[in-house]
């Protein structure tokens, strides 16, 4: 009876469902197109896999080097939490902009209260067929949607596409197995096998047994497990922004127009914000700056930063912002001054982690590890989030060297504030990598080149990675014939062989070039032999 | 002018005891000639420049370099606040940076998408203190304005795209005012000095078979005030051990000086 009553008084959920969103995530930050075989691996297992390489037989948990004998030209990505939380960010917000409320449960999942935004869009079909649309329109990536009573019933219902009547939960949830119990991050992998060794394969028959029995033989994990089973909610969904009182906000008569006075302003609107959070025992790791103009326009940008932010932090940010703003080029520059603003905090941690800052000068972490605290890494953080604020996010980087073999793969270049942890493998022995020194130039694109004899017939490298001939004369991107005064090489690298075009599989050469007169010294350069069909020669670095 | 400037290099080196050298010796009229320059405004005697930076390296107003390089920077490192042109050598940017981010320094690099991170590291450079601007776009110079606030060495590519002289000296004047070090990678208008790489001789090939091992450079300072005197270094770059060996140094003889002429060892 109660059962009943709780599921009465339950949300109506929706639920949208981007599936495989480790793996989308990974192949946008990697450049990879939707139709090749995709998958991420976590120590040396799949996480997560595209759609064609399911079709190919690539499943969950299995290990790397069978999904590869399944499926021999999938692209091995790595897990990225950060990336995945990251790249969601922009199909959260295009959710929102249609529906308020929203919880993101895990990069890939975001979960909306439906009842209001149904009613104000015409009914729960009209509604999802708005966020479909709105969500691949804005976002560009795919996605399910379903809707039930209740976020469990709802994250099954999206993983079907369905919706699920009102009050039709329990119902709906009865037929399925067990095992959808064990959905990511739950960790009740142990129970769900349990289960099923009891004979109990579906989540209705687990339903059937009652509570106090559930609770006496499984316990807390248990019980929270047969409440989801019965269609209820295991707690009420926590919305995504945190209370609103934790913002602060200030209007201006007269507007704002000059960033001094936005300096000045700044100051004291982030000691309230800061002491707002402080009384909480919260700090801020995620700033929003919201600024609003005389003619109405909305201005926003959220600050991400990898420490808590003091007060001066927060002052700065916000200066930065509206010099950002008030700086900019004309046409993106707002059209009037600013007359409102408010600083939110988008993501909070508690306050304690900011007591570290006491001992300060104590003992020194390791460089780094992103954790320096002298009084020169704190400028040049500033400094750096200075220029971030006029660049974007993404224009200041620091760089991770890892495993690899070429010079332009052992660099991965990190965004400023974000955690710069080397990859696995990152100190292992590479066998063909060759002993320094690196070219001090890495070209981005590699520069075509010709590698010619003495008598201008090209070279090249045969199957057994042996020279054709001995290279007298390189010409790098049509320019003139430069002559070779030493050369040494082929060194093949023969990583990939499977991969159809030759990705993986190339050879260097190093060639020292002739000066040309005093203000051209002769140079060496690394150059890269590639590709199965029409095999090219590229400059990958010049050892200037 | 030149001729003035020539003049002045050799009352600078007459009178100075820490830069042994070629020049007039120090008779009546050179100090005649030494009391007249020195009372023009602006110009100093070399003890007097000799002393400032003595107190400057006291005072951290240097920020250290490489063993090999002391000889090539009349202050025997970065003084702050100073621009420094580079040309011709990567490697001989990227060393520069070495011994400076190993000690606690930060370095900056704006508008040199291609430096090859691999090669600073090996070099000596500190590379979790390196930050890259890989993209500043048009808005390089108030890129390269805001990291000379905080950062003590900031790298920059030829302004020319960028505004040109006027960036240029605006960017130095904001080094100057705020202790950083300039460091341009090509020419750079009203440089306080440049290092020029001119020649390289490879070693480690043989027809086929070897690795490149090491290169022998030969590298030119020249610039203003106390830097006037041209310096001639011949470095190792890389040497055996991977990051910059000098295998010698000699000062150019001031005014008459095609480098051609002078021997190098």
């Amino acid at each position: 009876m109660s059962g009943e009553r709780a599921q009465q008084r339950q949300a109506r959920m929706l639920v949208l469902w981007c599936p495989d969103w480790p793996v989308v995530a990974a192949s946008a930050a990697a450049g990879l197109p939707a139709h090749l075989p995709a998958a991420v691996f976590a120590a040396n297992r799949v996480v997560a896999c595209s759609a064609v390489a399911r079709a190919a037989g690539v499943t969950r948990d299995m290990r790397r080097r069978e999904a590869q004998s399944r499926c021999p030209e999938i692209a091995v990505l790595a897990e990225d939490p950060d990336r995945d939380a990251r790249l969601f960010e922009p199909v959260a917000a295009a959710v929102e902009e249609l529906v308020v409320g929203v919880e993101v449960v895990r990069p890939g999942l975001v979960a909306v209260p439906v009842s209001g935004a149904a009613g104000y869009f015409g009914g729960e079909l009209r509604l999802v067929e708005l966020l479909v649309d709105h969500v691949s329109g804005v976002a560009g990536v795919e996605c399910q949607i379903g809707i039930a009573d209740g976020l469990f019933a709802a994250t099954l219902a999206a993983h079907r596409s369905s919706l699920v009547d009102p009050g039709c939960s329990a119902e709906f949830l009865a037929p399925l197995s067990v095992t959808e119990l064990d959905q990511p991050g739950s960790e009740r992998a142990e129970l769900v096998d349990l289960l099923r060794r009891l004979g109990l394969r579906t989540l209705g028959a687990f339903a059937a047994l009652p509570e106090k029995d559930v609770v006496s033989r499984f316990g807390s994990v248990g019980l929270l497990a047969h409440r989801l089973a019965r269609g209820q909610d295991e707690r009420p969904p926590h919305r995504r922004r945190p209370p609103p009182e934790l913002s602060a906000g200030r209007s201006f008569d007269p507007p704002l127009e000059r960033v001094d006075a936005a300096a000045f302003m700044a100051k004291t609107l982030a000691g309230r914000f800061h002491d707002g959070l402080a009384s909480r025992g919260l700090a801020c790791t995620r700033l929003g700056i919201y600024a609003t103009t005389e003619h109405g326009e909305q201005l926003s940008r959220v600050w991400r930063c990898a420490e808590p932010l003091t007060p001066e932090g927060i002052a700065d940010r916000v200066r930065w912002q509206f010099e950002g703003w008030l700086r900019a080029g004309e046409g993106v520059r707002p059209t009037a001054g600013v007359t409102r603003i408010r600083l939110e905090p988008e993501e909070t941690v508690e306050g304690r982690s900011l007591q570290l800052g006491l001992w300060r000068g104590g003992a020194e972490p390791a460089p780094g590890q992103g954790g320096e605290h002298t009084p020169e890494a704190e400028r040049a953080g500033r400094a750096l989030v200075h220029v971030q604020g006029l660049l974007g996010p993404d224009s200041v980087f620091t760089a991770v060297t890892e495993g690899g073999r070429g010079p332009a793969e052992r660099v991965r270049l990190v965004p400023w504030g974000d955690q710069r942890a080397p990859s696995p493998g990152h100190e292992a022995s590479w066998p063909e990598r060759l002993p320094g020194p690196s070219p001090a130039t890495v070209f981005e694109e590699p520069v075509p080149a010709v590698v010619a004899g003495a008598e201008g017939e090209e070279v090249g490298i045969t199957g057994r990675y042996q020279v054709t001939g001995v290279p007298r004369q390189v010409a790098i991107d049509g320019g003139p014939a430069r002559r070779v005064v030493e050369w040494a090489g082929p060194w093949p690298v023969l990583g990939r062989w499977w991969a159809g075009d030759g990705a993986g599989t190339c050879a260097r050469m190093q060639v020292v070039l002739e000066g040309e007169g005093p203000e051209r010294p002769g140079g060496a350069l690394l150059l890269r032999w590639q590709g199965n069909e029409s095999p090219l020669w590229t400059v990958e670095g010049v050892y200037d | 002018m030149p001729g003035a400037v020539a003049d002045l290099r050799a009352a600078r080196s007459s009178s100075s005891p820490s830069f042994p050298g070629p020049g007039p010796g120090p008779g009546a009229g050179a100090g005649k000639t030494v009391a007249r320059l020195a009372s023009l405004p602006g110009v100093g005697t070399a003890s007097a420049v000799a002393a400032r930076d003595e107190h400057a390296q006291v005072t951290g107003r240097v920020l250290p370099v490489l063993p090999a390089l002391e000889d090539l920077l009349p202050w025997g490192g970065l003084r702050r606040g100073s621009t420094i042109a580079v040309r011709g050598s990567t490697s001989l940017l990227l060393a520069l940076l070495a011994e400076a981010t190993a000690v606690g320094s930060w370095a900056a690099v704006v508008g040199l998408p291609r430096l090859g991170v691999v090669a600073a590291g090996e070099l000596g450079v500190e590379v979790s203190r390196l930050a890259l601007v890989p993209r500043p776009g048009a808005d390089f110079a108030a890129a390269a304005a805001a990291l000379l606030d905080g950062v003590d060495l900031v790298v920059t590519g030829p302004p020319g795209r960028f505004g040109g002289t006027q960036t240029a000296r605006r960017l130095s004047a904001r080094a100057r005012h705020r202790g950083a070090v300039l460091l341009a990678f090509g020419s750079w208008p009203g440089a306080d000095m440049e290092l020029r790489c001119t020649s390289a001789r490879w070693s480690g090939l043989e027809g086929g078979s070897g690795y490149l091992r090491e290169r022998e450079v030969v590298v030119d300072a020249v610039g203003r005030g106390a830097a006037a005197r041209p310096t001639r270094a011949t470095l190792l770059l890389p040497g055996p051990d991977g990051t910059v060996t000098a295998t010698g140094s000699a000062a150019v003889r001031p005014g008459l000086s095609p480098p051609e002429e002078v021997k190098v060892g």
